[in-house]
């Protein structure tokens, strides 16, 4: 419909506005250089968004990860095939197997042909997470062709891990350190809990349509 | 924030025409409050209505006749003491919309910065302080959304009452919500404003508080005809005519 | 309108269609209804409180109100150009634009994809565009299903009724209600109070539909014309599903929510959540940049941007009323809007419903329509003093009953409606009134104080008095007594 975008810009262009110039006014959104804090918040946040969160340090990931498996009795997880902890996420899953059997969706196929499992038969995907914010307790999901967009959104529990070491004071400083306009991917996802609503006469209610359950692993690497 | 004059020794005083019409004794309490500031009191005869009715029923045209007329009557660089917060937002701050753009614009702002609120004026330039002499008394006050949210000025009445060593001040539920005056609209949507205003007196009576103040006729227009009509005992007075009688009278 | 059509506002059974129209009959059977006031009063409360929250630093609120404004007022004074920059970065992303004028065209263009699909079901994410458009309504008469997934929408949509809130949807209901609702329409439901188990309900029921639907349509918060990104808030992931499961995504959204650089994102976003529900930060921000790319193993094979305009540009065409176009939609004003909060949502009639809607429904519908709308407020400021961009409401509305009353000026190009409630017994009033108020002498004339109020609205005196008492001018004006205490007149 070309007429329809003519005219649409016809009318605009005919108000010819007077453009206004950057603004003055700088955002000014929590900052912390310290590390503690950073963690402490980003810690807090997430836990008062009804997150789990557990601390491990890179060693013993693949133990924390075994326990958090066994412990929530998730006896099907889809997990991706790559990433920087995917080894790890892949040892954790051969220990709980020596005593609990495990259906493993590895993500590599079409979604098509593995959309009916996860929607079904899954009780857990594994994601990394590309960076935490501290200043709202929130987890920056960078979905690629390792980790597809639905292994954090379809499965009823959503395991991110995170490295210590990429929390940052917030939102605004992320996009802009990283040059976000550069490069943005087909999608990114800011996760700040697992999924709710108080649709029902303001009653928060967890698990709505994404994830009921958000674990998040915390790694120190620093 | 506003930026205040010092105080200065003549003002003009702007009664209002609801003050004019149905409480001329605020009207002359809140002169008298003026003078025992040392100030003396202009009162140009010839002023009428700032134009609200009409500005606010949709008829800019002829609010601006009434705005330039009323703006003719105060020639002098002193300060225009209004007796209400509504008519006072009116003044200095919708008079500079209805304006801007013409040629006279810049005339119109210089007179929209010289008007001011009584309790702001009060508060703000002259710095009253006030000597309750008065019995202890229970009070809660209504301020109009003008006032708050036009005028920023919500806070300089309290700031006069709180002065009242006898007086206890009571705040109602959802103190900062409309009474459902709002001019005109309380005839457009009947309905809407009956139940606004029953609500408003409900939670002003639940204060148990003896004494209602405002400083604003519109809402006690309002409030008190709701008042009266539900046969309640309390009656809403104009703010100055409650400070003059505790601080001593004339 | 009716008896049962005003008695239809009552325990949430609807007569369709409501009409800005009918609004007086509307508000009053609002009114009428106590649990409806009850509802909404406890949810008014409950959001405001959340906000305050939020706020809690004034001077930080002040700072982010003032920074959200001029950042939307830059983008807007751009809107053309960064509308073309959307576009051109959109369609180098494999996002496909298309524009409309208004409701129908936007129908065809979302019905033309549907079709070359062979879609038979579209699953929604919330858009309040797409209820500007009456999408639902449309794609059934050509046999498309429309589903919403939002838990407010969906409980709105099994009552066949609309949203009562542009973020809160079925807030017009309690728990017995929703429950009522659901027993009423779904197999195998068993009634309760609980919560979670409603919440858990919607859930199941709409999994399966996630799956199967040919299509996921979606509202769009923040275009970033910079990138060619589209952004979405939520809490409940369904968004993330319309967007994410079928194999078609179409986002639907206003022309004016375009913003210039990614970094504009962060404050609005801030401000939106705050405001609207007073949470630091929804559970979910989802920024969609293309579709599925090559290797990449999920997501839609087709994402499709429908911008509507559908009376934005009158609005813009305007230096004063282009405000209006800042909003983004928080609903923070309806929140805090002391009519709103007594009649609720359906009671206007429209789409978007409270202050903003008051604002923005004229343009979309035309002030005939509209007219009684305008005048629904008291101009208590209580919505222009939370707005995150800081729109001043009670102004627009000032300005759009002048447009009603009176005819175009050389100022002013004539919008849609204008004068459409000019009233030649009104305009006598209003004339004498000002002829009066700039002759003193005659304004002063004792019958004239008297007289004032019932000659500026002869026959309504009688709903002064429905709950008042009749006002008793007193025995002297403040003039009367002033001469005769010889105050001088220094004029
Ligand atoms: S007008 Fe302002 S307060 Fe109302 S919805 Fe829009 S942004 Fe929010």
């Amino acid at each position: 419909m070309s007429s329809s975008r003519e005219a649409i810009f016809a009318r605009l262009r005919d108000a010819n506005p007077k453009v206004k110039t950057m603004e003055t006014i700088a955002y000014q959104p929590w900052v912390s250089n310290e590390t503690e804090v950073l963690k402490t918040r980003f810690i807090d946040g997430l836990s008062a968004s009804h997150a789990e969160v557990l601390t491990t340090n890179r060693h013993a990931l693949n133990e924390t990860l075994k326990t958090l498996i066994i412990e929530k009795q998730f006896a099907r997880i889809a997990i991706g095939t790559g990433g920087d902890l995917h080894s790890e996420i892949v040892k954790a899953i051969s220990l709980v197997q020596i005593t609990h059997p495990l259906n493993i969706l590895q993500f590599d196929v079409d979604f098509a042909q593995c959309k009916s499992q996860l929607f079904n038969d899954i009780d857990a995907g594994i994601t990394h997470c590309r960076v935490g914010i501290a200043d709202t307790g929130t987890l920056v999901l960078w979905p690629d062709n390792t980790e597809p967009r639905t292994l954090s959104l379809i499965p009823p529990a959503h395991i991110a891990l995170i490295k210590r070491s990429t929390i940052v004071s917030n939102f605004a400083e992320l996009m802009v350190t990283e040059a976000w306009q550069n490069k943005m991917p087909t999608n990114i996802v800011l996760v700040s809990g697992p999924s709710k609503t108080a649709d029902i006469q303001q009653t928060l209610a967890y698990g709505a349509h994404g994830p009921s359950q958000l674990v998040v692993i915390l790694i120190e690497d620093m | 924030m506003r930026i205040y004059p010092a105080k200065p020794s003549k003002v003009y005083f702007y009664a209002t025409c609801l003050v004019d019409m149905f409480d001329p004794q605020a009207g002359l309490d809140a002169i008298t409050l003026l003078e025992q500031q040392g100030i003396e009191v202009i009162f140009v005869e010839k002023q009428t209505c700032c134009g609200q009715p009409a500005y606010s029923s949709g008829y800019d045209k002829q609010a601006k006749q009434v705005a330039q007329s009323q703006i003719d009557l105060f020639p002098e660089n002193w300060p225009v003491v209004v007796l209400s917060g509504s008519c006072g937002g009116m003044m200095h701050h919708h008079y500079r919309r209805l304006f801007k753009g013409d040629s006279n614009q810049a005339m119109v702002d210089t007179f929209c910065d010289r008007v001011f609120e009584l309790t702001e004026f009060l508060v703000n330039v002259c710095r009253a302080s006030l000597i309750d002499q008065g019995d202890k008394s229970v009070v809660v006050m209504h301020t109009s959304c003008a006032a708050r949210r036009e005028m920023n000025v919500h806070l300089t009445a309290t700031q006069l009452l709180e002065q009242l060593d006898n007086v206890e001040i009571r705040e109602q539920a959802y103190e900062s919500e409309c009474c459902g005056f709002g001019g005109t609209f309380a005839v457009r949507h009947p309905d809407i404003s009956q139940s606004m205003v029953e609500d408003k007196t409900q939670h002003l009576c639940a204060t148990e508080a003896t004494e209602l103040v405002s400083a604003d006729w519109g809402c006690l227009l309002n409030i008190n005809g709701a008042l009266e009509y539900q046969n309640k005992a309390l009656r809403g007075v104009h703010l100055a005519s409650f400070l003059l009688a505790r601080t001593g009278g004339q | 309108m009716s008896q049962s059509d005003s008695n239809s506002l009552n325990n949430g059974v609807h007569i369709q269609p409501l009409a800005p129209e009918h609004f007086h009959q509307q508000a009053k059977a609002a009114l009428a209804d106590p649990q409806l006031r009850q509802n909404f009063r406890g949810a008014m409360d409950y959001l405001k409180d959340k906000r305050k929250l939020a706020f809690s630093d004034v001077a930080e609120e002040k700072h982010i109100r003032n920074l959200s404004e001029a950042i939307r007022q830059r983008c807007l004074s751009k809107l053309p150009d960064l509308l073309e920059q959307l576009e051109s970065n959109c369609i180098n992303n494999g996002i496909q634009v298309h524009w409309a004028e208004d409701a129908i065209q936007a129908n065809q263009i979302i019905a033309d994809i549907a079709q070359r699909h062979n879609a038979k079901e579209i699953i929604k994410g919330k858009s309040m565009v797409s209820e500007e458009i009456e999408l639902n309504h449309e794609m059934a008469k050509l046999g498309i299903n429309c589903l919403e997934s939002d838990m407010g929408e969906y409980i709105v949509q099994l009552d066949g009724d609309k949203p009562s809130h542009i973020i809160m949807p079925a807030i017009h209901k309690n728990k017995q209600e929703v429950s009522d609702t659901f027993a009423a329409h779904l197999d195998n439901f068993t009634p309760t109070i609980d919560v979670d188990e409603l919440i858990q309900t919607g859930r199941s029921r709409l999994r399966q539909k996630f799956q199967d639907a040919d299509i996921g349509l979606s509202g769009v918060n923040f275009a970033v014309a910079e990138t060619g990104t589209l952004c979405l808030v939520e809490n409940e992931g369904n968004g993330r599903m319309c967007t994410t499961v079928p194999d078609v995504h179409i986002a639907i959204t206003g022309i004016e929510k375009v913003v210039e650089f990614l970094t504009d994102v962060p404050p609005l976003y801030s401000a939106l959540t705050r405001s609207a529900t007073g949470q630091a930060i929804t559970t979910y921000f989802n920024m969609i940049t293309s579709p599925r790319r090559e290797g990449e193993l999920d997501g839609p094979q087709e994402v499709h941007l429908v911008l509507l305009d559908n009376g934005r540009t009158q609005a813009f065409q305007d230096e004063e009323m282009r405000k209006t176009l800042q909003c983004i939609r928080c609903g923070a004003c309806m929140n805090h809007c002391p009519v709103y909060t007594r009649i609720g949502g359906h009671a206007y009639g429209t789409v978007y419903p409270g202050p903003i809607g008051k604002i923005i429904s004229p343009h979309m519908m035309g002030l005939e329509k509209t007219k009684d709308l305008v005048t629904a407020s008291s101009l208590c400021g209580a919505c222009g003093e939370v707005c995150p961009v800081k729109i001043p409401i009670p102004e627009m509305l000032q300005r759009l009953r002048n447009e009603a009353k009176n005819p175009a000026t050389a100022a002013h190009p004539e919008i849609k409606g204008q004068a459409s409630a000019a009233s030649k017994t009104e305009m006598l009033a209003m004339k004498s009134f000002a002829y009066a108020a700039t002759h003193p002498a005659i304004y002063h004339l004792g019958s004239w104080s008297a007289t004032k109020v019932r000659g500026l609205i002869p026959s309504k005196l009688g709903a002064w008095t429905q709950c008042r008492s009749a006002p008793k001018p007193a025995s002297k004006t403040l003039h009367q007594l002033l001469k005769a205490s010889h105050k001088k007149d220094q004029s």
